[in-house]
């Protein structure tokens, strides 16, 4: 029998299995891209549009998971689109936990005007809906992989910024803290080297979080045709083509949308999975 | 007392924020490259021509004063001209206002129908085999967001048991008897099930969407505290009275289980309001979302500061309105 911490871990091990798997499956497909792909992913040729994948009547070999309407081949183009994804997760990711975390500690440990500046900022941002936020700003920086990237730092670091403080705040009244203040430490030695990693945890799990999520709006910014030039393959720009062709062949909306899914889904269980890990209450 | 303090200092962040909010969607559509007015006008126009334009848009005054001008005249209720339209901002927002309003709080309604039947089901199956499906279940729907259900829905009950519409709010061959553009509420005063019918079939898919992310977070935690409220001494005093664990959950751990999921919804709600711009694109739905896309593709400026603030409305509206009901439900606040 197990017991229910013994049944939380052996689920939360589950997870981060099946999610670090497929997340080296994307992070490896991204970074082999060329070597992988079976064709160029730019290649357009109309005698071969929207051939069907290779199990179906009328495929063509080479094509595993068929072409587009402009006769590309939708593996290589997913592929291809695993390396904006990943470009967008790390960059863009690591960018806002930065910015973010650092706003939330500051305006956690010392409170006073910071706390209340930053506070107000943070209430304006959230009044706006982040999609028309997003749009809006790439209207604005132009389109490209940097734009999006700036793009989704601007809008998404009030996520860390939020949590972050919430959890400075809570930590700032456990004892160790007034100890440290009793052991003679300076309040930015005892913020970073006393309160900062017993926030590390909470940073890591928002932190995969945000990967997923700035690969949705990505995905998104792609799907209005607001973010990379249409020529470089985005599993945002397929679905948005796949949309369009969705009764002549699905195969080009579908395939897109569960490497989407998947990588999506990954990044928040893998995140939850390391949190249940070494949250040392469940341990 | 408290109470009244509360409520006024609230009220005033709130008013701080949405003048903040005008101050920065002014200032970022002022740096909007590609200038509007070139676009409005036929080529070969006259410098003449495009200074009288700018003069009659306000745009050859400084930003500060240009938006002191803005700001009095949305204070008086007048948002300006849209460029495209040529019709006052306000009353384009407005006509779309009442579609947006009916998907979202379709999607709340079916977010709350599915997280507490599912909430009140783990309960009842807990420890078993459907608990952990569940759990399972909220986890994947916690981490996809309304943007990929959306599509997952499209092809699944658009396109391979294409039983309900994926584009548009209502099948455009119909003629519609309304006065109003709260579609869905007026078809039911009118009795005309016909339509209520086609406009729920264009509905549902993208309320569903939107719905499924907010009903796992329900479900999650109204899931939890049930849980708790069952081991607790009223509810084993009634299952000593001989009540069915069912009815234990339902009359005795339920209503002590919804005050803290209430709020959670409230604060949940504006991020379901936020989805709908993307999802309405997504469903091709004639909604607030889906001019604003338009409108920020067009580079149509009145016409974007308006629907932004008027999300910015809404949003710290719908906060205020948790925040006022919480603090009216909190018996601590209400007695001090």
């Amino acid at each position: 029998m197990l017991d229910g911490r013994g049944l939380i871990r052996r689920r939360a091990g589950a997870r981060l299995w099946l999610s670090g798997l497929w997340l080296a499956l994307f992070v490896l497909a991204a970074v082999l891209a060329p070597l992988i792909s079976p064709q160029d992913p730019l290649a357009q040729d109309l005698m071969l549009e929207r051939l069907p994948p290779a199990w179906m009547a009328g495929s063509e070999p080479g094509y595993w998971l068929g072409t587009d309407s402009l006769g590309r081949d939708v593996l290589t183009r997913i592929i291809y689109g695993a390396q904006v994804a990943l470009a967008v997760a790390l960059v863009a990711g690591l960018a806002t936990c930065l910015i973010g975390s650092a706003l939330g500690l500051v305006a956690g440990f010392y409170r006073g005007w910071a706390d209340r500046i930053i506070s107000r900022i943070v209430d304006i941002w959230m009044a706006f809906p982040p999609v028309l936020f997003a749009i809006l700003l790439i209207a604005v920086l132009g389109t490209g992989l940097s734009s999006v990237i700036l793009a989704i730092v601007i809008i998404d670091w009030t996520r860390f910024c939020r949590v972050v403080r919430a959890e400075t705040l809570n930590q700032s009244k456990m004892d160790y803290v007034h100890s440290a203040k009793v052991a003679g430490f300076t309040r930015l030695r005892t913020l970073l080297s006393e309160i900062l990693p017993n926030v590390l945890p909470t940073i890591v799990a928002l932190l995969t979080l945000e990967m997923g999520i700035a690969i949705i709006v990505e995905a998104i910014l792609s799907f209005v045709n607001l973010s990379i030039s249409t020529d470089q393959s985005t599993w945002g720009g397929m679905i948005a083509e796949g949309r369009t062709s969705i009764h002549q062949a699905w195969w080009v909306l579908v395939f897109p949308l569960i490497a989407l899914f998947f990588t999506v889904l990954s990044f928040a269980q893998f995140g939850e999975g390391l949190r249940e890990r070494f949250d040392p209450v469940l341990r | 007392m408290l109470l009244l303090r509360l409520t006024l200092s609230r009220l005033l962040t709130t008013l701080i924020t949405l003048v903040g909010v005008a101050v920065i969607v002014f200032v970022v559509i002022r740096v909007v490259p590609g200038n509007p007015i070139a676009m409005m006008l036929p080529p070969g126009a006259s410098a003449a021509d495009i200074d009288r334009l700018k003069a009659l848009y306000g745009l050859d005054k400084s930003i500060a004063e240009q938006f002191l001008i803005w700001f009095g005249n949305v204070l008086h209720g007048d948002f300006g001209t849209s460029i495209t339209t040529r019709q006052p901002v306000l009353s384009l927002v407005l006509d779309r206002l009442p579609a947006t309003l009916e998907l979202s709080i379709m999607a709340l309604v079916i977010a709350v129908i599915i997280g507490v039947t599912l909430a009140i089901l783990g309960t009842r199956l807990r420890g078993r085999k459907a608990e952990a499906g569940i759990d399972v279940a909220n986890g994947i729907g916690l981490s996809v967001p309304d943007f990929l259900w959306g599509l997952a829905l499209i092809l699944l009950f658009g396109v391979i048991w294409p039983v309900f519409q994926i584009s548009g709010r209502v099948s455009p061959r119909l003629e519609l008897p309304f006065t109003s553009q709260f579609y869905l509420f007026e078809s039911i005063v009118r009795l005309r099930f016909d339509l209520t019918a086609d406009l729920l079939s264009h509905m549902f898919m993208p309320a569903l969407a939107l719905a499924l992310p907010l009903a796992a977070i329900i479900s999650q935690l109204l899931k939890q505290s049930l849980k708790e409220t069952v081991n607790l001494d009223y509810s084993v005093l009634a299952r000593t009275k001989g009540y069915s664990e069912t009815r234990v959950i339902l009359s005795e751990a339920l209503p002590n289980s919804i005050l803290p999921t209430l709020t959670l919804v409230g604060v949940q709600f504006t991020f379901l309001i936020g989805g709908t711009i993307i999802v309405e694109r997504l469903f091709s739905y004639e909604g607030l979302g889906n001019m604003a896309i338009d409108a920020v593709i067009n580079r149509d400026l009145p016409l974007i500061q308006g629907i932004v603030i008027l999300f910015a409305i809404l949003f710290t509206f719908v906060n205020l309105a948790v925040d006022m009901t919480y603090a009216f439900l909190n018996p601590k606040l209400r007695h001090a």
